[in-house]
């Protein structure tokens, strides 16, 4: 075990045991659902369906329903594309890089983060796939072999990478998720008291019986996976900046997008952990386990990674002019003061100035002022990615096609949608799957738990622990 | 053919290790330990050798660097050549560096795949299979060592009971298991 100095923060509050930790997180998945849960669920349900309609009627009849142009032809679509995936970066940066650099603090928030990265690389799969227009040919994008001759994919456009990226990214995170959820399903197998339920969670927990052998491997394989996985979180955002970094559109052409994306996408993923984290550590009484001192963690790496994103834009803008390259000069100056300043302000204010604000240390401990930057974060990035992406397209080379681009309804209700359906999934992760990593939070409970930390003996057979008083009584009592 | 196991509960990880300690000690063989998490440093204690795993993750790693290698040239470099604006790309490594994403993200995906695949296996953890924790409170608080009376056969069983006894348990069980 190792010993950690007395002075830091506990990471869990109050007088936990074991079996607390277990009580805690399975409470709200064997309790009936509050009424606020059937609400939200409710209203994420409906404008899920609506999106789902949305994007029924854009195959049906063809992309033309959006508002795309002859100069811009790619807008929200690639816009939420990238928006998505970005947030699905912060769950595996937790998970693998954390657990690489051995911070306890994830234990508390990486299950969830997990399960919000699965959903949004889900949500951002289906716009490439609907942007196809015939979704029913996506297959298309894999080389297998086919009737047109000896016809590949072209393996080198970062297009196809992107589809081994987003691929891998999508499998590696559901497997590294499951198998962190195995043991924790096999803790609600064991208390289900109701048949189906029971049923249901011994099949989701494969017979786990935790021996001492099954840790071990346990242990190796989320090790190996961090180690596989730490790589990959940078890889598929870096890929993803390559549809524009390798194109030749000023604006796009750019060798500082790979690092300025990663940045980017870990700063809205842990926004969107700290939006879902506010609402659900106070509606699931998670308080002892995510508090203050894990959303001040989670607001430094977004005061980092923000003031990243910051410094790229900076020097966008100064290579731009450094370059001498006056279509590049160009690109920059209308992004500030063309028709689209709004959006490139907005992207300014939300991503560059409020992450600056973490540095006074109340408003990082403040849950109120994190919830609302959190949510200013994302509003920012998505911005970022529409000024990246409509502004370096809709003046382009020939003053005669400039235009602007106007999201149609169908734009706006395949958004509206995909966020609906993310939240649909995950109320369902919610009510049903253990939100916190059981196995893991009762591996430091000793080392970081309030009341093992701060015991006046802290000895390695008794840790002052009510619930250990008993130990010896029951002995003799107990034997058969 | 059913075979005598005693169960010797715990409540705490650092018991049960120290308990373990003293058992290993006197020569007493422990089977097995059940625990709701990963108790540190009880392997060596017990005889539960490192995994290998890695060693698999390293293999499949391979396997799919070299099947993205091969795939790819065949695809781009013998099948099918394509003239992208005249540039020199008629051999794999003019063309190498248009590859290195794809084969890093194929290595990636076969390593993790396999390497969870062989854990499943190897764990005898699939869809459908039985649980085989002696109790149900160790997937929640309590630890569990498993002791077999025929590893154990120089002891009888007062013998074992009573130096289990000294290691602080809670509860003792003896089961018949198949």
């Amino acid at each position: 075990m190792h010993k950690e100095a007395a002075i830091r923060e506990p990471l869990i509050l109050g007088h936990k045991s074991y079996h607390d930790v277990t009580e805690d997180v399975c409470r709200s998945i064997e309790d009936k659902a509050p009424r606020m849960w059937y609400i939200l669920f409710g209203i994420a349900l409906i404008i899920g369906i609506y999106g789902v309609g949305c994007i029924a009627y854009l195959l049906g009849t063809g992309i033309g329903v959006w508002g795309l142009n002859k100069t811009i032809g790619w807008a929200w679509d690639i816009t939420n594309f990238v928006w998505w995936v970005g947030i699905g970066h912060a769950g595996t940066l937790i998970s693998a890089v954390l657990l690489l650099f051995r911070q306890k603090w994830r234990m508390a928030i990486n299950r969830s983060a997990e399960a919000m990265t699965i959903f949004a690389v889900f949500m951002a799969g289906t716009f490439p796939l609907i942007h196809m227009g015939r979704l029913w040919v996506g297959y298309w994008t894999m080389p297998i072999p086919n009737q047109f001759g000896s016809l590949w994919v072209n393996f080198n456009s970062p297009l196809l990478w992107d589809v081994f990226a987003i691929s891998t990214y999508l499998s590696v995170s559901l497997v590294f998720w499951y198998i962190g959820l195995i043991p924790d399903f096999a803790t609600i197998r064991d208390r289900a008291k109701r048949p189906i339920p029971k049923r249901m969670y011994s099949m989701l927990a494969f017979g786990w019986s935790g021996r001492a052998k099954n840790w071990n491997r346990f242990e190796l394989v989320s090790l190996v996976l961090a180690g596989v996985a730490t790589p990959l979180v940078f890889s598929v955002h870096s890929i993803v900046s390559f549809d524009f970094a390798t194109s030749v559109i000023p604006g796009w052409h750019t060798t500082i997008f790979p690092p300025y994306f990663v940045a980017g996408a870990v700063f809205s993923g842990f926004a969107m952990v700290q939006t879902l984290m506010l609402v659900m550590r106070k509606a699931m009484r998670l308080e002892a386990y995510i508090h203050v001192r894990h959303v001040e963690y989670m607001n430094i790496v977004i005061m980092v990674t923000g003031s990243i994103v910051g410094v790229a834009y900076l020097t966008e803008l100064f290579v731009s002019w450094y370059s001498g390259v006056e279509y590049e000069q160009y690109a920059f100056i209308n992004r500030a003061t063309g028709p689209y300043w709004w959006a490139y302000w907005s992207m300014m204010t939300c991503n560059v100035i409020s992450p600056q604000l973490m540095w006074i240390r109340p408003l990082r401990r403040s849950l109120v002022f994190t919830f609302i930057i959190s949510i200013v974060v994302n509003i920012g990035m998505w911005f970022e990615r529409y000024v990246i992406i409509v502004t370096s397209l809709h003046r382009d080379y020939l003053p005669s096609s400039w235009t602007m681009h106007f999201p149609s309804h169908i734009d706006l209700g395949v958004y509206v949608g995909t966020i609906g359906i993310f939240f649909v999934f995950f109320l369902l992760f919610a009510r049903f799957f253990p939100v916190l990593a059981l196995n893991e939070v009762k591996t430091i409970l000793k080392s970081s738990g309030e009341s093992y930390k701060n015991a006046p003996s802290h000895g390695h057979d008794d840790h002052g622990h009510s619930d250990h008083g008993h130990v010896e009584d029951n002995t003799n009592s107990n034997n058969q | 053919m059913a075979e005598k196991v005693i169960y010797a509960m715990y409540d705490d990880d650092d018991v049960l290790k120290d308990g373990a300690k003293l058992l290993v000690a006197k020569g007493v063989k422990v089977s097995d330990v059940f625990s709701p998490f990963p108790i540190h440093g009880i392997d060596p204690i017990i005889g539960v050798k490192q995994t290998r795993l890695g060693i698999v993750a390293f293999l499949f790693a391979i396997t799919g660097t070299l099947l993205a290698t091969y795939g790819m040239r065949f695809f781009m470099i013998t099948d099918w050549p394509m003239n992208i604006g005249g540039k020199p790309n008629g051999t794999y490594l003019d063309n190498m560096l248009a590859f290195v994403p794809i084969t890093f993200e194929f290595t990636v995906m076969c390593a993790a795949h396999g390497m969870a695949i062989t854990y499943l296996l190897r764990n005898k953890t699939l869809p459908g299979m039985p649980a085989q924790n002696p109790d149900p409170r160790t997937t929640d608080d309590k630890f569990v060592i498993e002791l077999k009376h025929s590893e154990n056969s120089q002891f009888s069983e007062d013998e074992l009971l009573s130096m289990l006894k000294q290691t602080g348990i809670i509860e003792i069980d003896q089961k018949e298991i198949n």
